[in-house]
């Protein structure tokens, strides 16, 4: 009997503190994986947000910095600046990416940071307690909109990937979901897409992983894949919005 | 002949896999684990019905399952 299936070794054997059913766990095994397939261990170094991702450095047995709420591109680029040779990502959710760090990510994207970023959206900020992100749909009900998302009085949901895309320093933007075994088998060729693109020295790469926070969508593990697949998708579309193929942008 | 081993510690009864099965072989067991939650369980009598298609490690967000063929 041979193992066709196994933990990545680019995870630790601790067990995650996030909730039952969180798909930030698919997100980790994923990047692991890729890790591992590319066989960059020793030289990668992961740069988490403030948020639910926070203990990365303990899932991870890589060298990790830990960044200001909203400040991991900037620190990022320092990294990526100083050890050029390192592969260095970024794990941010939405309240870090989208809302307090968007200046951050829109100008490391801007200025073509030679960065991966992998965005965990999952529409709420969850470790704080289900508070209204930039990406919570319209009449989505968290605790600071009780009677749902209204658009003229809290705007519309920010599309990252797509913003993201327009921006010439980009070289990758891509937006996939992680519920479904399809969707996560995609989500994992994305990933590796954006790794390549860094190795390659192709400029700033990104992933947006559409994700469930069950807790604060105050639904089940189960019926949150499902919010993800009638009501995030909808909303949020799945697929590549910018793929450089040369180095055309020198 | 193949099979899976779920990690019962690990486990944290989101029902991922019990829900994603092709062929149904995984049941939430009846008493809890370490830290509290009803882990999902593979009888070994199936081991001849798996198919090691992997869909079940493949959704599991706290990688608590391996397979084996």
């Amino acid at each position: 009997m041979n193992a066709v299936f196994k933990r990545p070794d680019a995870l630790t054997d601790r067990e995650t503190h996030f909730c039952p059913g969180c798909t930030h766990g698919t997100a980790h095994r994923i990047i692991a994986e890729v890790i591992d397939e590319m066989g960059i261990v020793d030289d990668i170094i992961g740069i988490p947000g403030v948020g639910c991702c926070v203990f990365l450095y303990h899932y991870f047995p890589i060298d990790v910095l830990e960044a200001p709420h909203g400040r991991a591109p900037a620190c990022a680029t320092g990294m990526k600046r100083a050890q050029p040779d390192k592969i260095v990502f970024v794990y941010q959710g939405d309240g870090d990416l989208a809302a307090i760090g968007t200046s951050e990510v829109i100008h490391a994207a801007n200025r073509g940071e030679n960065i991966s970023i992998f965005f965990i959206n999952n529409s709420v900020y969850g470790m704080t307690g289900g508070q209204m992100a930039p990406t919570t749909l319209l009449g989505q009900q968290t605790t600071t909109t009780p009677y749902g998302r209204e658009f003229r009085t809290e705007g519309y949901p920010i599309k990252m990937a797509e913003m993201l895309a327009t921006l010439e320093g980009v070289a990758y933007s891509a937006r996939v979901s992680l519920h479904s075994p399809k969707h996560v088998n995609q989500a994992k060729r994305a990933v590796r897409k954006a790794f390549e693109m860094q190795v390659n020295q192709m400029g700033f790469s990104m992933v947006e992983m559409l994700s469930t926070c069950n807790t604060n969508w105050r639904v089940s593990p189960r019926e949150a894949l499902k919010v993800v697949e009638n009501e995030m998708i909808p909303y949020f579309p799945l697929g590549v919005f910018k793929e450089r193929t040369g180095k055309d942008f020198l | 002949m193949a099979y899976i081993k779920i990690d019962r510690d690990r486990c944290k009864g989101c029902c991922f896999c019990v829900d994603f099965c092709p062929r149904n072989l995984i049941t939430v067991s009846e008493s809890h684990n370490r830290q509290g939650y009803f882990p999902a369980e593979f009888d070994m009598k199936n081991e001849g019905r798996c198919t090691a298609c992997k869909t079940c490690a493949v959704m599991c967000p706290d990688t608590a399952i391996e397979v084996y063929k």
